[in-house]
């Protein structure tokens, strides 16, 4: 059993990064995600690495392009506004094929919003968050442990895959404090022959670039890059089950939402409601085959979000509408009580059967 | 004896751009000053979007295709990745004073130790031959049909002049490509330029002031004129920093 | 002996070859177009040359190489 310390999660997160070899880090101050930025700042110079406060997500995020063309392990991180900025960033890296770890520590919006936790980004995250066909792997911890593992594996995925692997938390995860254990194990090392470090005049340049003026390169391209998402959909969904086994109804939520819900299903249960949860850990990609099977047993979903109802759509999609899903949700800063999930889930279990 | 012939450090490939179009020019002194310093195995290249948006199939070095006017962002991750790299970026006037206004002045301003090459025809050739943030007062173009009206438009950026008033740079000049004897000095402060950087010192920029034949609306000898004798005047040459010669 | 090759489809018959000649031995070829569909820059009087290289100095596309 490995020593624990405690942490806060955004410094956890950037803790993880270090363990797992990144040595470069680019961000910009915005609540509530700043802690990320000052510790890398601290954490780096320590380690031999480069923290630099960029001018904006915009410029960080194509400092993360840099770095990562040039074969290195990099990571930035902002909170919703900021990750706006950099659709545009991401849609390069996805077109390049570039390895990137990139945090999203969610705050109320839309617009400057608040600073008070959400998870309204969802659609952002998941649909890719930027122009073009693209997918970026999503992780969303609900632990400041995860915070540190995911983190940890994120990096390993961007590698493996040649992509962008998103961290999606929010202000709550961000800024909670809880034990954890640091000991991830080794650093897989991955050859990187396709990147930029100079030819030594020993081979021909290589050169990493998105753009592909013909139409049936830039097709094959896209088809390529859509083979691996299809392996990725096969090999790296991961999610956690909760008292699922004999469950009449399913609560489906992420994050710090989740844990909200765990309260609920106690409570629930306690009243003789047979209630289960599915958590997903990747929303990208989504844990589609196991919800589809959840809906064969249970007589309704209940999502719960952060947000107006997001993630309730991808449910919707993966259980083909089989069951009613409602929704628990509150949003703009603002976090359910445990109390607000049981009545939803009251509600759930009154509907028996089909709609 | 071969007294000129085309460098290493360009590839075979025929250019696309215009004839009289002077990228061809500023990319062939580019890869001169390559040849000359012996970097080319260790040289890293940023293409810009402008009419030079595909130069990685022009330079034998590697190459990184960066987002409009984000190339001095892309290259500061290169260079902070694998400092032994020397690391160019080349950039239009759109790339690199409008839309990368903020990446070109914190760069500079971080005195970053990488080389910008920065193309000034005073208007967007790619697009079509749109006002730029370099187009002059009354210059007639695609979106000032009437001619740039500094009332409505605005004044054009003197780049060179606005990055020297900050301290990160290391070295600064404008040159032209309108002659040869411009074209040697060009060719001149580019080497500088390499140097500056090879040797540590730090953030280098050249401004090259270029004809854009096409969009200008003239032959290519008359662009060169008409370069001559409009923006040299507004867009002075000269050097604006130089920490080496103010020690 | 000065001499000047021109890589003749590589010319895009923008004639700042022959602006920068200072023997003005330079011109734009007669009724000949290349692969391009230009009409390529040739040299008038070999014998003429210096070696100068101005021309391979202004021309954009590498189509001139000089010889002394």
């Amino acid at each position: 059993m490995s020593e624990k310390v405690l942490m806060k999660g955004n410094e956890a997160l950037a803790e993880a990064a270090i363990m797992a070899g990144c040595r470069h880090y680019f961000g910009y101050p915005i609540t509530p995600q700043t802690e990320i930025a000052a510790y890398m700042s601290k954490r780096l110079p320590q380690v031999g690495g480069t923290f630099l406060q960029a001018e904006s997500e915009i410029s960080a995020i194509n400092m993360v392009i840099g770095v990562s063309a040039a074969g290195k392990r990099v990571m930035t991180s902002s909170s919703s506004p900021g990750v706006s900025l950099k659709s545009e960033g991401l849609s390069y890296l996805a077109g390049c094929d570039l390895p990137a770890l990139v945090v999203n520590v969610q705050r109320g919006g839309p617009g400057l919003g608040g600073i008070q936790p959400s998870q309204s980004d969802y659609f952002q995250a998941t649909r890719s968050g930027g122009h073009g066909d693209f997918r970026k792997i999503v992780l969303a911890p609900a632990s400041v442990q995860e915070m540190v593992s995911l983190t940890f594996k994120g990096f390993d995925l961007a590698d493996k895959y040649r992509m962008t692997v998103m961290i999606l938390t929010d202000g709550i995860l961000g800024q909670m404090m809880e034990p954890v254990s640091l000991d991830m194990g080794e650093v897989r090392q991955y050859d990187k022959p396709w990147a930029v470090t100079g030819t030594q005049c020993k081979r021909p340049h290589n050169v990493v670039n998105s753009l592909f003026l013909q139409p049936d390169k830039l097709e094959q391209m896209n088809f390529e890059r859509f083979a691996r998402y299809a392996a990725i959909e096969e090999d790296e969904v991961m999610s956690e089950e909760y008292l699922t086994e004999d469950a009449e109804v399913c609560v489906v939520a992420y994050g710090a939402a989740a844990r909200i819900s765990k309260n609920a299903i106690v409570a629930a249960r306690a009243e003789g409601i047979k209630v289960g949860m599915i958590r997903p850990v990747t929303l990208w990609p989504f844990p589609k085959r196991l919800l589809r099977s959840m809906a064969e047993k249970v007589k309704a979903f209940v999502t719960v979000e952060l947000s107006m109802g997001q993630m309730i759509e991808d449910v919707e999609l993966a259980t083909r509408c089989m069951r009613p899903v409602l929704l628990c949700n509150r949003t703009g800063g603002m976090v359910m009580t445990p109390d607000e999930i049981f009545r939803k889930i009251i509600q759930a279990n009154e509907i028996g059967g089909a709609e | 004896m071969t007294v000129f012939e085309k460098p290493k450090s360009l590839t075979d490939a025929v250019m696309h751009y215009c004839p009289g179009c002077t990228h061809g020019i500023v990319h062939r002194l580019v890869a001169e000053a390559i040849d000359e310093l012996g970097i080319e195995g260790r040289t890293i290249g940023i293409a810009p979007v402008g009419c030079s948006v595909m130069n990685y199939d022009y330079f034998t070095v590697d190459m990184v295709q960066a987002a409009h006017g984000r190339a001095p962002a892309v290259a500061t991750g290169v260079k902070r990745a694998n400092p032994g790299n020397i690391v160019f970026t080349y950039q239009g006037d759109g790339d690199l004073a409008a839309i990368g206004t903020a990446e070109t002045v914190h760069a500079a301003a971080r005195g970053e130790n990488i080389t910008i090459i920065f193309i000034n025809n005073a208007i967007y050739g790619m697009t079509g031959g749109q006002m730029a943030p370099t187009t002059l007062p009354e210059q007639v173009t695609q979106t000032s049909p009437y001619g740039r009206k500094v009332e409505q438009a605005g004044y054009p950026i003197r780049i060179s002049e606005m990055l020297a008033t900050l301290d990160g740079p290391a070295y600064i000049e404008r040159v032209s490509v309108d002659s040869v004897k411009n074209v040697r000095n060009a060719k001149k402060a580019i080497l500088k330029a390499f140097r500056t950087q090879i040797e540590g010192k730090g953030f280098s920029l050249v401004e090259v002031l270029s004809a854009c034949p096409t969009n200008w609306g003239l032959t290519p000898g008359k662009a060169l004129e008409w370069l001559r004798d409009n923006m040299i005047p507004y867009y002075p040459l000269g050097v604006f920093k130089d920490k080496e010669a103010a020690k | 002996m000065a001499k000047v090759t021109f890589d003749v489809d590589r010319c895009k018959g923008c004639g700042l070859c022959i602006d920068a000649c200072p023997k003005k031995i330079l011109r734009l070829s007669e009724g000949k177009i290349n692969a391009r569909g230009f009409y390529p820059a040739e040299i008038i009087d070999q014998s003429k040359c210096i070696a100068c290289a101005f021309c391979a100095t202004m021309c954009p596309d590498c189509v001139i190489k000089v010889e002394k």
